[in-house]
């Protein structure tokens, strides 16, 4: 190709920069790791340098690309057969790139801040340079054109990103949850190989484009499938189709953290350094919805109706229980954590409904569901990740994840307690933010969704559509509790009395991820025109110009009659409504005085932080209106001499069980664990036992090749 | 599908005046039925004068997010009522959002009302945001659904839409779906409004509080605003409620002569709502705060009974 002006200033080319850049990172921070403040500066330097490439480099794919050329080139040449290290940049990824991106700007700014923290305590370089080699990882995941180089990007993401939740593994807590996901993840995993397996055996071949013309074949055969002549081998095909969407919905499912695939999520969140949570719960669970869409809607072809049923219900279920156990915490990142499943939920919701839609043969509408998703994606990496660092941000400040230890910190840390406002409503999706406009898109494709056809199962449109309302509901619940408990009222601890404001970069990296979430929110059809190229890509379809009317300032749900939304008008009109207060305040009140008194403490002298709410109270009547799922116990234990009005101490103990551990995988592991115990026989130590196995084993297969 | 700058300006002018008169008649009627004599009906503009002419006392414990929940209060209760059809078929934001938006926006004001009741950090405010949160979602889905039902039928979840939809030749009332869609919407009033079975609006018991428990510690103008912005929302929904289900006379076109028959009608039907709440607030006792979900429920299961109906009546 030679290089016009024209295309030197490519994806492929900013991209290639991007990746260099985090090597760059990863290494030098490695070279430099003794001198710890040179380390962070390079390491998070060069981060953010490669990240504001990637940025470049998706949004000139997406945007004056528009994904008609997708850039291909092999990162390095092929040594083995099969082994091709390809990189694609197509719409689909380029998309992805820019979630991974976005999020590792903000968070390479805002860890330059934070590593501080770990100066002569942990080494700052090694934090740097696995930090690097995730996003690196991460990036190639999306970007990877054929099932070896992904699984094999895939699996570098899993263990650099064990080994950064493993980064304080001197507390018992962290090695525990650092080993449930390397299990959880590998699991995942292993049944990911079994899916392209499956996908390789019908193409022959690893690469994406092979299997993306598997799916437009198997769409075919399909729709065929009425026929009389309908072969038995075709019909084998569709079998081992429904199959590896099984798999590939558990393997990309344990990553994203699906109900109850997710219980590593809760665990591993919340003990990795803050800007590791926020990458994880940003971005590292994405790479499983970006595997769902990657095969869903590429490669399998036209869908049966009981894959978008099945989906659907994951994703209510998902919903409405990651509320409901996040309503259930008070540890703040844990809490967060538990809101990623639910968002995943909603996500997963979209893509559901997606693909019921294509199965009735309505791409429009698909399309509508598909972006519902691919947008709430996008939305639920930055929201959740501007928590996660101020969250980071607290508990830098006050040095507990407990919530029932802080309060008071909104005058202590006006900036963080402002940032952390904005993410708590956009996550529980209030208008004018970006929550509310992707789950009023999500609405939008469930209601239309009614319409499309005349069999009972269309109920669960609007079903889920009343679930998604709870699940809104709550979590606005949730983070008032999540708010208020931390910030408003009076310091519940000595730590939080003194808490601090955090540094300049880590106010720079909440500031970046809350400008997005306010653009995101305000302008939907200007970002809605990114997502024409991916929905062109895997449905066929671009919606942008029939979602926005009125020049592009209001949305609508593929055609005005279903409603429109316009989050930039509500916002404009609240500004105009404000002369309505203010004037009534000048008019009427212009002489009242304005007195700072005391808060009434019914006519005790003083008010304690004891005498405040707490969050374990706040969430006490959910608790009690759900008591089915939570099961709730209570241990109260009460010293006392003579009488038991007069106790001299009491004890108060309060639990919440999930009842995935208890049911699911508490027996599962002690069956697994018997088995073993049973294998350990076999496991004998001779060479010559082991031989024989050997042996066995070679004459079976022969038998069964023959 | 324009903005209308005159209708702006009359709806939220109307809705600014109107609002303090019905819950004024309501109080007034509720006395009578208790064989009291009551407030007149217009004693709820004094108290919102008095309170906008008073001193302020704010808690030394609270932060700029006390002093923000009022205006948030009052602003989203105003925005709301602008996209809810009143006279007209046409509301005046119906552009710029329909139900979903009108759901969000009143979960906007209540976000910020919970968060001004635990910000003085007295016990009392936090107990009332707690039990508002916990109630409002289970209201929600109930609300969600049947409006979902109304929407549906309409194929539309824009409100102006859906008032024209039901504004048919036939009397939609009769059609099981909009009759079931009706009750469970008329329980989430009273849930949403505080209203007896679910909240006593007249107490400051501590026990049996919910709204005035987060409002204990405004004083002054901001009391104004909330107690304002409170009796807007009550409007709004009562509004929704007699609009969407009894669409008559609701002008299609802004003469003169069908606004004033409009307005009329629209005064009737709002009398006729007021007077079955404060028939169900005078027969009924406050249920305790672990019953209330029960109702709430029941009004869920309405709703999905109305969904279900849409496949034998349609």
């Amino acid at each position: 190709m030679p290089p016009e002006t024209a295309e030197i200033l490519s994806s492929a080319l900013f991209l290639k920069i991007a990746l260099c850049g985090y090597g760059v990172g990863m290494l030098g921070s490695l070279l430099v790791v003794r001198q710890e403040k040179l380390a962070n500066y390079v390491t998070f330097g060069s981060a953010s340098f490669a990240a504001l490439c990637g940025i470049m480099a998706a949004v000139l794919a997406l945007a004056v690309e528009q994904g008609r050329v997708s850039p291909t080139f092999e990162l390095w040449p092929s040594l083995i057969p099969y082994l091709s290290l390809g990189v694609r940049l197509d719409a689909l990824g380029a998309f992805f790139v820019l979630i991974v991106s976005t999020l590792g700007l903000a968070l390479s700014l805002y860890s330059l801040g934070y590593a501080r923290g770990f100066y002569g305590r942990k080494s700052v370089g090694v934090l740097g340079a696995f930090f690097n080699a995730l996003l690196l990882a991460t990036t190639l995941v999306f970007v990877a054109d054929n099932a070896f180089f992904f699984l094999i990007a895939w699996e570098i993401m899993a263990l650099t990103a064990y080994c950064l939740v493993s980064f304080e593994h001197e507390h018992e807590e962290t090695r525990n949850a650092g080993v449930l996901y390397f299990v959880m993840s590998h699991i995942g995993t292993g049944c990911l190989i079994l899916g392209f397996l499956l996908l390789f055996q019908a193409s022959g071949g690893y690469g994406f484009d092979g299997f993306h013309a598997l799916g437009e074949k198997m769409s075919a055969v399909f729709h065929d499938r009425n026929n009389p002549d309908f072969p038995d081998v075709l019909h084998r095909l569709l079998v081992r189709r429904n199959a590896a969407f099984l798999l590939f919905l558990v393997g990309f499912g344990v990553k994203a953290g699906i109900v109850p695939l997710h219980i590593w999520l809760p665990a591993a969140h919340p003990v990795a350094p803050s800007n590791v949570s926020a990458l994880m719960s940003g971005v590292i669970i994405k790479t499983g919805i970006y595997g769902l869409t990657r095969v869903f809607f590429d490669f399998l072809g036209t869908p049966p109706n009981w894959w978008g049923v099945t989906v659907l219900t994951v994703g209510t279920i998902s919903a409405v229980l990651g509320v409901l156990y996040a309503l259930m915490e008070h540890d703040l990142k844990r809490l967060l954590a538990y809101h990623s499943i639910e968002n995943i939920g909603i996500i997963l919701m979209g893509f559901g409904a997606a693909l019921m839609f294509l199965h009735t043969g309505h791409p429009l509408l698909a399309s509508l569901a598909l972006i519902a998703g691919l947008y709430h994606t996008i939305n639920h990496a930055v929201f959740k990740a501007l928590l996660f660092l101020g969250a980071g941000a607290v508990l830098h400040a006050t040095h507990t994840r407990n919530m029932e230890e802080m309060g008071g910190l909104a005058k202590r840390m006006r900036w963080t307690a402002f940032f952390f406002l904005v993410g708590a409503v956009a996550i529980s999706a209030l208008p004018p933010l970006n929550g509310f406009v992707s789950e009023w898109l999500t609405y939008q494709s469930l209601l239309q969704g009614f319409g499309t056809t005349p069999s009972l199962i269309r109920l669960m449109f609007p079903l889920s559509a009343a679930m998604l309302a709870l699940t809104g509901a709550l979590a606005a619940a949730c983070f008032v509790k999540a708010f208020g408990i931390t910030f408003l009222a009076q310091p519940r601890s000595e730590h939080a009395k003194h808490a601090h404001e955090a540094s300049f970069t880590m106010l720079l990296g909440q500031a970046i991820l809350t400008a997005a979430c306010v653009f995101l929110g305000l302008f939907p059809t200007v970002f809605l025109k990114l997502l024409d190229p991916v929905t062109q890509q895997l449905t066929g379809v671009q919606l942008s110009a029939q979602l926005s009317v009125t020049n592009g300032l209001v949305l609508a749900g593929v055609d005005s009659q279903g409603g429109t939304v316009s989050t930039l008008g509500l916002t404009l009109m609240a500004v105009c409504l404000l002369p309505v207060p203010f004037g009534l305040w000048l008019f009427c009140a212009r002489k009242s005085k304005t007195r700072i008194g005391p808060t009434w403490a019914c006519g005790q002298p003083g008010l304690t932080p004891q005498m405040e709410y707490t969050a374990t109270g706040f969430s006490k009547p959910i608790r009690m209106v759900f008591k089915a799922l939570f099961r709730p116990r209570r241990d109260v234990q009460r010293d006392y001499d003579f009488s038991p009005y007069f106790a001299k101490t009491i004890r108060f103990e309060s639990h919440v069980e999930e009842v995935f551990q208890t049911r699911i995988y508490r027996p599962l592991n002690r069956l697994v664990l018997r088995v073993s115990r049973r294998m350990r026989a076999l496991q004998a130590g001779s060479l010559q036992a082991y031989l024989i196995y050997i042996f066995v084993t070679l004459l079976l297969l022969l038998l069964f090749a023959l | 599908m324009n903005l209308d700058p005159l209708a702006l300006l009359l709806q939220t002018a109307l809705l600014l005046l109107l609002a303090p008169l019905v819950s004024g008649v309501i109080k007034n009627w509720k006395a009578k039925l208790q064989n009291r004599r009551g407030p007149r009906i217009w004693q709820v503009y004094s108290d919102v004068l008095k309170f906008l002419r008073k001193d302020m006392v704010i808690s030394e414990h609270a932060s700029w997010v006390f002093s923000f929940a009022p205006y948030a209060v009052f602003i989203t209760s105003l925005l709301v009522g602008l996209m809810v059809p009143m006279l007209t078929t046409q509301a005046p934001l119906s552009l710029f959002g329909g139900a979903l938006a009108v759901i969000g926006l009143l979960a906007l004001g209540r976000f910020a009302l919970a968060l001004a009741g635990l910000d003085p950090g007295s016990a009392f405010g936090g107990m009332g945001s707690s039990r508002e949160m916990t109630l409002s979602a289970i209201a929600e889905p109930a609300m969600m659904l049947s409006i979902f039902t109304v929407a549906i039928t309409a194929g539309s979840t824009d409100l102006s839409q859906i008032v024209q939809a039901t504004q048919g030749p036939t009397w939609k009332l009769l059609n099981p779906t909009h009759a079931l869609a009706f009750a469970a919407l008329f329980i989430v009033l009273l849930a949403e409004t505080g209203r007896i079975p679910v909240d006593n609006p007249a107490t400051h018991l501590e026990l049996t509080m919910i709204h005035e428990a987060m409002l204990l510690e405004y004083s002054g103008r901001y009391l104004a605003f909330m107690e304002w912005g409170a009796s807007i929302k009550q409007l709004v929904l009562m509004t929704l409620l007699v609009n969407v289900f009894f669409p008559i006379g609701i002008a299609s076109e802004a003469t003169p002569a069908a606004l004033g028959l409009s307005l009329l009608l629209y005064g009737l039907k709002l009398l006729a709502l007021s007077a079955a709440v404060v028939l169900v607030e005078t027969t009924n006792a406050k249920l305790r705060l672990f019953r209330v979900p029960d109702l709430l429920s029941a009004a869920f299961v309405l709703a999905t009974l109305a969904l279900l109906s849409t496949f034998l009546f349609q």
